[in-house]
């Protein structure tokens, strides 16, 4: 069943993805491209550009397009739902047992040496996608041009993905 | 300080308004949203005080899942149990998988059009040049510090020249935190922050 395997599947995604939406990224890469392959990378990619472009969070946004491409409505609606399960009851549950184990210095040991990993998985994702997204000297420079307006200025994301489909309608049509 | 009855009946329809208002309006993914969470619900509804909101930011960062929704649930658990955070959640989740569902809809029929398809090539790149930038405006305290920095290479060699799992790299990372504290104990000064 579909609809069985996109909502195990993105539980398990939710539920490793400690930090956010691009940690869920690698996996995603790796549960959804590799092992299922319900979504070619070219295909992952445009979602990823969907998802910056429309409001919400990444992980939802991943999670609805590719349960729609898979499964129609309701492998969007599991999708999605098995990505927030883990949310639903880890953050219940902390909520109400937050002020015992927030404090406690091992939990904080935990949460000191998590804090590089993300970022390495969140650097791993940007790889990713740089592998098949920067193939030539034209998308070198729109990456290029991209990576400095945003550390640069206070561009707005959105802004700057609109210059960049702009630019490739221009420069690739 | 005491709400009304009535207002207090209706806290799990006001909480997901609050979060579908959110949910619809912020762009460019979860951290986003935290600014605008911390406006309407510590500004403005004074459901949370200052620092109960950062814990819960701290909570909602470390733990698995994205960290809007995670936060959503956390303040709607706290202000009203499990239905508040039912009501939070779907506040937080339905706008955006409307608005996909729609665009997938439409995108299926319109992927192939040569000016979609050149649209997404010129964006793809700048995809990857916007996980870069959230990844050193997140990084920024942690970057700081070159131990920090020896990790994360490590990590990263790891996780895009090795193929190794991203559960593996989450493991040892929580690993690597226990055992420098471990290792702290041991050496320098003891209990320093008990």
């Amino acid at each position: 069943m579909i609809i069985i395997e996109l909502y195990l599947s993105f539980l398990k995604i939710g539920a490793f993805s400690i930090g956010g939406g691009y940690v869920m990224l690698p996996l995603i890469q790796l549960e959804i491209i590799e092992n299922r392959a319900w979504l070619t990378l070219p295909e992952f990619l445009n979602i990823l550009a969907i998802a910056e472009m429309t409001p919400g969070p990444v992980a939802i946004n991943s999670a609805t397009f590719i349960g729609y491409q898979a499964g129609g409505f309701w492998g969007a609606a599991f999708a999605t739902a098995g990505v927030v399960t883990p949310s639903l009851v880890l953050m219940v549950a902390a909520a109400t047992l937050l002020s015992r184990f927030y404090e406690n210095r091992w939990v904080q040991a935990c949460l000191d040496g998590l804090r590089p990993a993300v970022l390495a998985l969140i650097a791993s994702a940007a790889i990713f996608v740089a592998e098949s997204a920067v193939v030539d000297v034209l998308s070198a420079t729109f990456f290029a041009t991209a990576m400095a307006l945003l550390l640069l200025t206070r561009i707005h994301p959105v802004l700057a993905l609109l210059l960049a489909a702009t630019a490739g309608i221009i420069f690739y049509l | 300080m005491s709400k009304g009855v009535a207002m207090r009946q209706h806290l799990e329809v006001r909480l997901f308004l609050t979060f579908f208002l959110i949910g619809a309006t912020t762009f460019g993914g979860g951290y986003a949203m935290l600014p605008i969470i911390h406006r309407e619900v510590v500004l403005r509804h004074r459901w949370l005080e200052e620092d109960e909101f950062i814990n819960v930011l701290a909570v909602a960062h470390s733990s698995p899942g994205a960290v809007a929704v995670n936060s959503a649930v956390f303040i709607g658990c706290k202000l009203r149990g499990f239905r508040g955070a039912m009501a939070a959640l779907l506040g937080a989740v339905l706008p955006s998988f409307f608005v996909i569902l729609a665009i997938a809809v439409f995108l299926n029929h319109y992927a192939e059009h040569p000016a979609a398809v050149a649209a997404f090539a010129g964006i793809r790149p700048a995809i990857a040049a916007l996980i870069i930038a959230a990844m050193i405006k997140l990084g920024k305290p942690t970057l700081k510090k070159p131990v920090k920095l020896v990790y994360i290479l490590g990590f990263l060699v790891l996780s895009a020249g090795f193929n190794v799992h991203p559960v593996v790299i989450i493991l040892l990372g929580a690993a690597s935190g226990l055992l420098l504290a471990y290792l702290g104990d041991n050496g320098e000064k003891k209990g320093e922050q008990m």
